[in-house]
């Protein structure tokens, strides 16, 4: 029986709470575009996304104007692109990143993943191509986004496929002025299903298409604490809880009537809490309004640990099909709050790699001296793999080296990417540990069997 | 196929009219009404029908939009099932 009261609190979370849902992603295979010739390749991958993903931002509207529910973006994910252009006969994959570019653009969607590579084990020569090419495919394209998969717990830690990142990181940055470093992310653990933006790809495993979708509401959540200040814990747990399965409940329907209406089977709601740099919509201030002054001083992770801990519990209930990262995001330069606590000098690189330990994403959207070699960058990509792997997580790196700035300094992305200042990076150098490539060997866990 | 109309602002002599009579021009059915004013502040929760109306759902929305502008109020209307996910296990 519906109530009245349920009703307008509906129309406040969307209202004033910034409940919404972020993302609808179109995961689509491209494994059948392969060609040995990369024109043609190409322009099977144009005509196929084009044809499944046609209605998509039509049916978004559609849904978003029925249902009063923001959607705010549409977007398309594909087969990591090496493994189709494997095939192809060139020794550049950027004409590839230009075809995915052009059909993101004739969709309409505004971002489009997976000029991606896995290498978790070690680089094919195609995994290599395209890692290469990814500095001037970013370049010279807008809504392309790439990731790369460098370590996984059963495989370990591809400690050649790093340093080579923390070059095309360093590179990606120089062309791009740093905004082309907003558009690639390398993962350990990569998720097939992820509906979010750098990282999503259609992994392999996955159908012909598939629908998934991101929702979030760190704004809901905020709102909902503020009835429970002095409460213990576990009151603070349920009260998280039950706030994600709302919000949860809303990407199921809106999930479910995209599928429908696509003609394309329910892949997950990722239920992350996925911030923005509006006021009111801040996973930082959740965390501080469960007691701490400024997000990054001691207690932080522990308070990270219980949200995301709650919002997937409560998340789980509500969903027939929960996936890609369900947890709480912690991306510095799209939180209004991260970005006063960075420049508060509060919240440091050290801190967030802990916070990363117990939370759904990594360190993402974090902007470091534009003089950060790229042997520190690769060094900062270890880490943040070693913490995935010995504790089977996904964890992430998307890291923005600010050319021409330094500690002190801010750099403007715009739009929900919003602004990031300058974090510092230890002096002492990493350079002998990256220099000896190789793997750093699977733990334990991957003798289960 | 049931939706929600919300209507939120200012009270004044007939509002509920209007919505009324706009809705019913459109054939649009109402099955409930519930209705409260608080220190001058109207809000109203309607349940209605669009099975049979004459117009489709952009139309009726539009046309609420239109009266939402006319009066000063805030309108919505979307559809049942959003509130009826989000609030019941």
């Amino acid at each position: 029986m519906l109530n009245k009261n349920d009703i307008l609190s509906t129309i406040e979370m969307i209202d004033q709470q910034h409940l919404d849902i972020r993302t609808i992603t179109m995961g689509i295979s491209l494994t059948d575009c392969a060609d040995a010739s990369a024109a043609r390749a190409c322009d099977k991958i144009y005509d196929k996304i084009t044809h499944y993903a046609k209605d998509l931002v039509s049916v978004g509207e559609a849904i978003e104007m029925e249902f009063g529910i923001p959607i705010v973006n549409k977007r398309i994910s594909v087969t990591p692109i090496a493994l189709v252009s494997a095939a192809s006969e060139t020794d550049s994959y950027v004409p590839f990143c230009k075809a995915l570019d052009r059909a993101a653009k004739t969709c309409g969607v505004d971002y489009i993943g997976g000029f991606s590579a896995l290498v978790q084990k070690g680089m094919t020569k195609a995994d290599e191509k395209l890692i290469r090419s990814i500095p001037e495919a970013l370049s010279e394209t807008d809504v392309v986004c790439s990731s790369v998969n460098i370590g996984s717990t059963k495989a370990g830690i591809n400690m050649d496929a790093v340093r080579l990142m923390g070059h095309v990181i360093r590179e990606t940055a120089e062309r791009t002025n740093g905004a082309g470093c907003c558009k690639l992310v390398v993962f350990c653990n990569a998720v097939d299903d992820n509906p979010f933006m750098a990282g999503a790809f259609h992994g392999i495993g996955e159908p012909e298409k598939v629908i998934n979708v991101g929702v979030s509401g760190p704004g809901v959540v905020y709102h909902a604490l503020q009835a429970v200040k002095g409460a213990p814990f576990d009151v603070v747990a349920e009260t998280v809880k039950k706030t994600a399965f709302r919000i949860t409940r809303m990407g199921q329907l809106v999930a479910q009537e995209a599928s429908k209406r696509l003609n394309t089977p329910f892949g997950i709601v990722d239920l992350s809490l996925a911030p923005t740099p509006a006021v009111g919509d801040s996973v930082a201030r959740i965390l501080e309004e469960m007691g701490l002054e400024t997000c990054g001083t001691h207690g932080t992770t522990a308070a990270l640990a219980l949200l995301n801990d709650a919002v997937k519990k409560g998340g789980v209930m509500a969903s027939s099909s929960v996936g890609g990262l369900s947890g709480a995001f912690i991306p510095v330069s799209e939180d209004e709050g991260m970005i006063a606590a960075a420049k508060a000098g509060v919240l440091t690189i050290d801190k967030l790699e802990a916070m990363t330990c117990v939370c759904s994403v990594g360190l993402d959207m974090i902007a470091v001296p534009g003089d950060t070699s790229a042997d520190t960058i690769a060094a900062i990509l270890a880490d943040e793999a070693a913490i995935g792997m010995v504790n089977s997580k996904t964890t992430a790196v998307r890291v923005l080296p600010a050319i021409g700035k330094s500690v002190g300094d801010t750099v403007e992305m715009g739009g929900l990417m919003g602004s990031a200042p300058v974090m510092p990076v230890h002096a002492a150098s990493s350079e002998a540990f990256i220099a000896r490539g190789g793997r750093i060997p699977a733990p334990m866990q991957s003798l289960k069997n | 196929m049931n939706a929600i109309v919300t209507v939120i602002g200012q009270n004044r002599v007939g509002i509920i009219a209007a919505i009324s009579t706009r809705l019913a021009a459109l054939g649009v059915d109402i099955l409930d009404v519930s209705q409260t004013i608080l220190n001058g502040s109207f809000t109203m929760v309607m349940v209605v029908n669009l099975e049979g109306a004459s117009a489709s759902f952009v139309e009726i929305r539009d046309a609420l939009s239109d009266l939402a502008a006319e009066r000063g109020l805030s309108i919505r209307i979307q559809r049942q099932e959003i509130f009826e996910a989000m609030h019941t296990v």
